[in-house]
């Protein structure tokens, strides 16, 4: 029982020690460090100290400046009306500018906004990005994490950055807004003729749910060995104890195969960064090398052909007129 | 079982059943197979729904047939422009059942001013109603690619009420903060006309007043150079999918009914319901550019949109979530004068009032 309860059991209340950090790092970590009872339940129970930095209040800033403007572009929307700015949050968003402005500036309220907005949103990420990579190297961390990381950011800029740019408008972008963003994705596949022909959706569809079922099985697996010790993964990688033993007998056993305990965090590793990189790529040529996905997949065989179920053909009334409205 | 754990799952029972209870249709729910095994081309109703909706559109029994013969109309009524032909029994056979159709309260001084002949145009309810008669034999006589042998009477849309209840204006240009947000096309609202989703709230107005391109998707697999290059927008997407929704809503039915989603814009894998809506598209252009709009200056400020335009005609205004208008019934065939067009010869010498109209 002790390890199949929904929330954590032991609750460790010691200060980190730390590792001694380089010179260079002159920006130390500020607050008195408190526990948090109910934080403990879900991961570690200690706040603080925090570590600021001059790239994380770098990002921060730009992250305000970014959510202000989308925010109170978004209150206006609703005549500055609190009530419907609450009511209408998840309809509510800061368009991209009209395809007909090209990648010129437009004027503020026609998407000027949406530029100054995302060109905000993207130094934040960024400056975040670099935080995290030089907080990895302080520690004498791998920079795994901020690869990973990087790979998202690589999607990110391919629907905002450069694919617009490659398509020489910025209304080829996204929306900011949470319904919005939804419905541009329906629409974006719309106009290109069904996203899910685009092969390289499919693979990031595959890496996406992958990488779901390797969480939920490697998860699983740990916890379901944490009795004799599975939870101290990273030794057992080399010095294979009876929780490894256990772990390994059980997926040859169900399944005929089984990672190590290093290999299955490569897998997970590369489960979740091919899921945004090969996502980028299937967007990055969508409009730009490829205009009508279901076409392409016909072209290639890849789109199946269903038998007519009505009789006589559905034939395009336009094709009759001459009229294709 | 631990407390906690009893409680979790108590919470989560009582959780999961309030979020069921919130948008749960019980069983059974009929579902009607309408494309090849595997492509979800399925329509789902829930028959307590429809049961409902069958009796909502009950048509109203057709007044006694009359004996052919008679003279026309136009011989003993003055001013009668547009059914001149039709027998004089027919002609106030079809003018009671107007009358029950539209203003049963008020009866013919809804149109005809009391005291006053009934050749007098006095009320601009009888140049309206003059205008919709001419729909009316338009719709049934040169739109029989949407309309079918079934046709349409004044009561499809109109249903006892002066105006249909399904109608629509352009919205005017929302006036709010457009400093900041400027020209979102009325974008990004939870609004009932695209099913609370945020997409262009009027998907109307640039495709069934206008003509705007409906079809976004190219016709090719590869981008095109020059002419054959396609330049819709995803932008342009999100008001076709405005207009989709319409249609869907409209007829109570799924995308599905008319499209094979493997591809929306392939006719070969559409259903032949695709066709029909493709001419009402057309039909409701139609009516909305050579019937409505011309009638503008007719309406009182009172009976027009917020931004001073006429009422118009969408899908809704006769499907009125069903599939067929009134469920296919065949309430046109009675009624011959509005399936024909029928004017006297005389007919074309316009009085004054009505020619400034044009």
């Amino acid at each position: 029982m002790e390890y199949q309860n929904i929330f954590t059991r032991v609750q460790v209340h010691a200060p980190y020690d730390g590792v001694p950090l380089p010179k260079s790092d002159w920006w130390g970590r500020d607050g008195k460090p408190f526990f948090v009872y109910w934080l403990g339940k879900f991961g570690d129970a200690q706040v603080g100290p925090f570590y600021l930095g001059g790239l994380g209040v770098a990002s921060a800033l730009c992250f305000f400046i970014a959510f202000e403007i989308i925010g109170l572009n978004m209150l206006a929307s609703v005549n500055w009306d609190p009530v419907q700015f609450v009511r209408q949050l998840f309809w509510l968003a800061l368009e991209p500018p009209s395809p007909g402005y090209g990648l010129k500036i437009p004027p503020l309220n026609e998407g000027g906004w949406w530029l100054m907005a995302g060109f905000f949103l993207t130094m934040s990420i960024l400056l975040w990005w670099l935080r995290m990579y030089r907080r990895a190297k302080s520690l004498g961390m791998g920079t795994h994490v901020a690869w990973a990381f990087a790979a998202a950011i690589w999607l990110y800029l391919v629907l905002g950055f450069i694919r617009p740019v490659l398509m020489g408008n910025w209304g080829e972008a996204v929306p900011f807004g949470i319904f919005p963003h939804l419905d541009w994705t329906a629409a974006f596949s719309i106009r290109y003729g069904n996203l899910f022909y685009n092969p390289f959706h499919m693979l990031s569809i595959a890496f996406l749910y992958g990488s779901a079922l390797l969480f939920a099985m490697h998860g699983a697996t740990i916890l379901a060995v944490s009795r004799f010790g599975g939870e101290r993964e990273i030794e057992q990688i080399v010095d294979r104890g009876t929780a490894s033993e256990r772990a390994a007998l059980f997926w040859r056993w169900t399944m005929g195969f089984n990672a190590s305990m290093e290999s299955i965090h490569r897998w997970a590793w590369w489960f979740a960064v091919l899921c945004p990189l090969t996502g980028g790529i299937g967007i990055l040529l969508t409009g730009t090398v490829v205009d009508n996905w279901y076409l392409w997949a016909v072209k290639h065989g890849v789109a199946p052909m269903y038998p007519a179920v009505y009789p006589g053909p559905v034939v395009d009334p336009a094709l009759m007129q001459g009229v294709a409205k | 079982m631990s407390c906690v754990t009893k409680f979790f799952s108590a919470l989560g029972t009582v959780v999961a059943l309030v979020t069921l209870s919130g948008c749960w249709e019980r069983p059974p729910i009929d579902s009607y197979q309408r494309g090849f095994r595997g492509t979800a081309m399925v329509e789902l109703n829930n028959p307590r729904d429809v049961a409902k909706q069958v009796v909502a559109n009950g048509v109203p029994d057709a007044l006694p047939a009359v004996p052919d013969g008679g003279p026309p109309a136009s011989t003993v009524y003055k001013n009668v422009q547009v059914l001149g032909g039709v027998s004089v029994g027919e002609f106030t056979r079809t003018m009671v059942s107007i009358t029950n159709w539209v203003a049963p309260n008020e009866g013919c001084n809804y149109c005809h001013k009391a005291g006053e002949g009934f050749e007098a145009d006095t009320l601009y309810t009888k140049v309206v109603a003059r205008k919709m008669l001419q729909m009316t034999q338009a719709i049934n006589v040169d739109n029989k690619a949407h309309v079918g042998a079934t046709g349409v009477t004044c009561y499809t849309c109109h249903r006892g009420q002066h105006i249909p209840a399904n109608i629509w204006f352009t919205p005017p240009p929302a006036k709010s903060a457009s400093k900041m947000t400027g020209g979102d096309g009325l974008q990004n609202k939870a609004s009932k006309e695209v099913a609370l989703m945020s997409l262009p709230a009027d998907g109307l107005t640039p495709f069934l007043s206008q003509s705007m391109d409906i079809r976004v998707a190219g016709t090719n697999a590869l981008p095109m150079r020059g002419e054959a290059r396609n330049t819709h927008t995803i932008k342009q997407a999100e008001w076709t999918y405005s207009l989709m929704v319409h249609m869907s809503e409209s007829l109570g039915v799924n995308c599905t009914y008319c499209h094979n989603t493997q591809s929306f814009g392939n006719w070969n894998t559409s259903t032949p319901q695709r066709v029909t809506a493709w001419h009402g598209i057309r039909m409701a252009r139609s009516l909305n550019n050579d019937y409505m709009e011309p009638l503008t200056p007719v309406f009182p400020d009172s009976r027009k949109g917020a931004g001073g335009d006429v009422a118009k005609v969408g899908c809704s205004t006769c499907h009125a979530g069903a599939y067929k208008p009134l469920f296919g019934a065949q309430m046109a065939k009675d009624f011959p004068a509005l399936t024909n067009k029928t004017p006297a010869p005389e007919a074309t010498a316009k009085p004054k009032k009505v020619a400034a109209l044009k």
